[in-house]
Parts: C-alpha cells; structure tokens; sequence
C-alpha cells in the first residue's frame, strides 16, 4: 500500500516537473495551447468519473458545471479583478454548492432519469447567464488578461502549469476516494443501491459527497478558461460538447480504475487536437462518436478492463 | 426460550399496514419477538411476509403503525440507521455486490457498519472477515468474485454479509429457496449456530421441515393478517393454517 502512495506521489512530481520545465524550455506556444486542452479534460474525466464511474450516475451536466466554471472567474474578474487563484478557488466553491443543490434535487431519481434531470440543469443555467447582461449576456464578453506572473514569461504557459496542477489535485483526490471506505461505499451502491442500504452504506449521502467533489473540481477545471481565451459566451462555456467529450473520456478509459480517466483523457484529446491541426475540428465529433461507438460495443470497461482481461489471461496461462 | 417472554422484546410491531395503491399488503400486524428467539414466519405466496421484512428493515415506509427496535422507534428511519442499530437481512432473490469479491462484498459491512466498540483497525476489520467467512464455510472463496459463486454460495455470501454488520437482529428471506436437501441442512445448521451467539432470527421459509425444526415460535400471515401464531406444533395444527397452505 505505502509503496503505491510513493510510486504515485513521485510520479506526480515528475509530471509537475515535468510541465514546468516544458514552460521554460520550449519557445512555441503551440504545444501549450494543445496541452491546456488535454490537461483540461484529464480533470474534468477524472472529476467525472467520482460520479459517473464510481457511483454510476451519469452526468451529463458537465458543460453546466464547467461553464459556471468559467462564469465564476469572468464575474470576479470583472467586478473585483481577482487573480487566477482566488477565480479557481471561488469557482471550486460554487460547483460545491451546486454539485449539493443538483445532488440534492435530482440523486434521488435513479438511471436515466438522473441523467436527464443534469441536461435539463445545464439548459437551465445557461439561459440564466444567456440573460445576465452584467457578464456579457448572449454576445459574450472580452477579457483582458493581466500581467503574468515569474517564472512565467507568458500567460498560456501559466495557465498550462496552473491546469497540470489541477490534474494532479483531481487525480489525487480521486485516488483517495477509490480507495477508501467511500469508494467501496459507491461501488456498492453502484452494484445494488437497496443491498448497500442493507449493510449500512448511507447511499444518498455518499452520493451527495461524491457530487459536491465532482462539481467542484469540474468549475475549477473551468475556471482558467476564461483567461485562456480572453473570452467568454454561454453557447460555447455551456457546450453540450464538453459534456459528451468528457463522459466518452471516462468509458474508454473505464471507470473502473482512477487512471482510466487519465488515459481516455490523454488518447481521445491528443486525437482530437491532431485532427483539429491535420483535418478539421468539425471531424473530432465524428471521430469521438465512432471511438465511443466501438469501446462500447468491443470493450465495455474501457483500456482499463481490456488491461485487466489481458492481465488476468496470462496469469491464467501461467498458472 | 421461555424465559425470554418476560422481557422486553427486541422488536415490537404495532398495528403496521402497508398498502400498494388499493391493495392492502399488510393489514394491522402487530407482533413482539423477544430477544434471542428464532422466529419462523410463514404463509402462502403473496401473503405478505417479504413486506413485513422490508417494512422492518425499512425498504419501505409505513403508513399507519410503528416499528420498535430495542426500546427505539424507528419507524421512520432509513435502512442504513437501522443497520448499523442492528438489523440485518438477506434477500430471497440473492443481490450480492457483484463488481467485488467475496471478501470485499464482506468488506463493505464491516467498513459501515462494524461493531465499532471492538473493530477499529483495518487489520481488525479484515481478521473479522476472514472469521466470518471461516464460520460460514467461504473462507477458500475470499478472494473469488461474487458472479461466480453458485447459488448455496451465494446464500452463505448473503448471510455472512448480514453478519458483518454484527446483527443483533438476523432477517433470512428464504435463504433456503432452491437448494438441495443436502445444501438446505448446512444452512439451517448455520442459522441455528448464529442463533446459539445471542442473535435474534426472523426465518422466512417455504421448506416446512426446516421451519419446524429451526422455530421457537411461528407466525403465519396470509393476505396481509396474522392467521395463526404460536409454537411450531400449534400452527401446524391449526384449521385455517392448513387452510390456507393446502386450500381446502
């Protein structure tokens, strides 16, 4: 056990390392604007994931927590012009108290139903902010950014570091839930709600537990965003995309395992960033469709469970 | 056993109605089962006996009439506050953890609702496991998953997890249903060796033999009322039992 934790705990600080030196070695701002994108998405799958993989409800109001993300900091930013910490933090504390709300309005339904109580929550916010003149309403609003901060010498490279740590936040985080009392609390459920009832699994307040630290990593994942564009609307902060992206995310990697989010996350953002330089964005969504289509269909549990399969083969054949 | 009549009992159900819509489930049952009896409750399909147990073990809420375990109301309680009180319960139709092995299905009980006056370490937690699972003859499937136990494992998979929430009070919902004669016996022998520990156990049975020999006290509802009540031999005996079972 402890010996995982100093594996992981080094692997986190090389990675940290890492994107640091990337920051100041390399000249090209390229390669820091494809990499926020994927660094982006590996928070918001694994954030997913405490929900929708461990409990197995599935949320499709991730644009809804990651828009109010994105709003959160632009409001700030526009009415008291904090800096990027307080905007993260703040935005980390409105999807906590919304992940409860949600959590608390709609756990109660179970499957499907759940799943379309989170889009009609999304529909709900976005026409809110769509009319909330004071942060850009419909059209949208323009930032500017303010000066960066050293080591750093330009602000997307900031942002890039600032998203590798919350990579690491999420991953940790959610390493913590997998493995303790909780993440066996919503395997159970996942496995059997009432039965989990019977041996004393308080199922709605895991789950609860479970949306407040989702939502609030999938804002704070957020967050950067409206710096990193220096500029924010409601259809593209709300996209129904980020949403899809990030659950197809989480079941090619599988659920099953904290890293399977990570690795979704890494294969399908590098493909769509490729495509988007080689192609065109508009083939991203067809390829997700496909990819997703085909993990589905060829390996339900995702990399992580074709892993384990191919694992569990061989020691069978060695056995 | 006979002593125990004079206390207070263990669980008291008073004047409990459930109903579905227009169809009345259970109609005004009222029972005390004193600590430490081993309880049979029977009758024919539809009468209404996985009701009262889900009524107990608080799946379902009820109307009028009240629950009462241990001097407590606990009528309105969710099922995990009356788990971690002390009930627990198997399923007729098992519902085992099936993403998890056999320890770790055990695990969850323990992590949730383990006596917490004697289990604090997770080396407590997991030696206690391995007890039950040694009790309950699983011990060489701990690390097997749920999916592939056959349905005599399964059973003993149900009542071991039931155990690790150390009950003071044991609801077995037909754990007996579809197992060999052979399998049937080894499993009232472990419900009889939990009930020789202090624990209090509700049996639900079709197997008439095993509700005979495994009872102090019987019950037998049918459309939702108590129709008879008593020692194994008396409801046996009785008209409207054999009624009902037999219809005649």
């Amino acid at each position: 056990m402890k010996r995982t934790g100093i594996y992981f705990w080094t692997g986190a600080a090389l990675f940290l390392g890492g994107a640091l030196l990337m920051t100041q070695l390399i000249g090209n701002q390229y390669p820091f604007f494809a990499g926020y994108v994927i660094l982006q998405f590996i928070v918001l799958a694994v954030s997913w994931s405490i929900l929708g993989g461990y409990a197995g409800y599935v949320n499709f109001g991730t644009a809804a927590f990651f828009g109010m993300g994105v709003y959160t900091a632009v409001f700030l930013f526009k009415a008291t012009g904090a800096p990027l910490p307080v905007q993260i933090a703040a935005a980390a504390a409105v999807g906590a108290l919304m992940g409860f709300a949600l959590g608390l309005l709609t756990l109660r339904m179970q499957g499907i139903f759940f799943s379309i109580a989170t889009i009609a929550a999304t529909i709900i916010i976005e026409t809110a902010i769509t009319n909330w003149r004071y942060v850009g309403g419909a059209a949208g609003i323009q930032l500017q950014r303010p000066a960066v901060t050293a080591p750093f010498d330009n602000y997307v490279e900031m942002l890039f570091f600032v998203q590798a740590l919350l990579v690491v936040l999420a991953v940790a985080v959610s390493r913590y839930i997998q493995r303790s009392w909780m993440g066996r609390g919503l395997q159970a459920l996942k496995d059997d709600e009432l039965a989990a009832e019977c041996t004393g699994v308080p199922t709605l307040r895991l789950k609860l537990m479970a949306c407040v630290i989702s939502g609030a990593l999938m804002c704070a994942a957020g967050a950067p965003s409206a710096m990193y564009l220096q500029y924010a609307d409601p259809s593209s902060a709300f996209n129904l995309n980020y949403s899809v992206s990030t659950l197809a995310m989480s079941l090619i990697g599988g659920t099953a395992h904290w890293a399977g989010p990570v690795i979704g996350a890494i294969v399908l953002g590098t493909t769509q960033q490729l495509l988007t330089v080689t192609i065109s964005s508009e083939v991203n969504v067809l390829v997700l469709g496909v990819m997703l289509v085909l993990f589905v269909v060829a390996a339900p549990e995702g990399i992580i469970g074709l892993v384990r399969r191919f694992r569990r083969k061989r020691n069978e054949g060695e056995g | 056993m006979m002593e125990a009549e004079t206390q207070t009992p263990l669980l008291r159900i008073s004047a409990l109605t459930k109903r579905f819509g227009g169809f009345t489930a259970l109609d005004n049952v009222s029972v005390d089962i004193p600590p430490g009896e081993r309880f049979g409750l029977i009758g024919p399909n539809g009468s209404g006996k996985t009701t009262l147990i889900n009524c107990i073990s608080g799946a379902f809420r009820t109307e009028p009439g009240t629950v009462t375990f241990r001097d407590e109301d606990i009528t309105r309680l969710q099922p995990h506050m009356r788990t971690r009180r002390g009930i627990a319960r198997s399923f007729q139709i098992p519902r085992p953890f099936r993403s998890m092995t056999v320890a770790e299905n055990l695990m969850v009980g323990l992590d949730f609702a383990a006596d917490t006056s004697v289990i604090v370490s997770e080396a407590q937690r997991r030696e206690a496991m391995m007890s039950i699972l040694t009790r309950m003859g699983l011990a060489s499937k701990a690390n097997v998953s749920a999916n592939q136990l056959s349905q005599v494992e399964l059973r003993k998979m149900e009542l071991a997890r039931a155990m690790a929430t150390h009950p003071k009070l044991l609801i077995s919902d037909e754990a007996m249903a579809g197992l060999s004669s052979s399998e049937v016996d080894e499993v009232l022998d472990l419900l009889m060796s939990l009930a020789d520990q202090d624990i209090t156990i509700i049996m639900i049975e079709h197997i008439m033999q095993a509700v005979m020999r495994f009872s102090d006290r019987v019950m037998c509802l049918e459309a939702g009322k108590i129709i008879a009540i008593g020692t194994p031999d008396e409801v046996m005996a009785n008209q409207r039992v054999q009624e009902a079972y037999l219809g005649t």
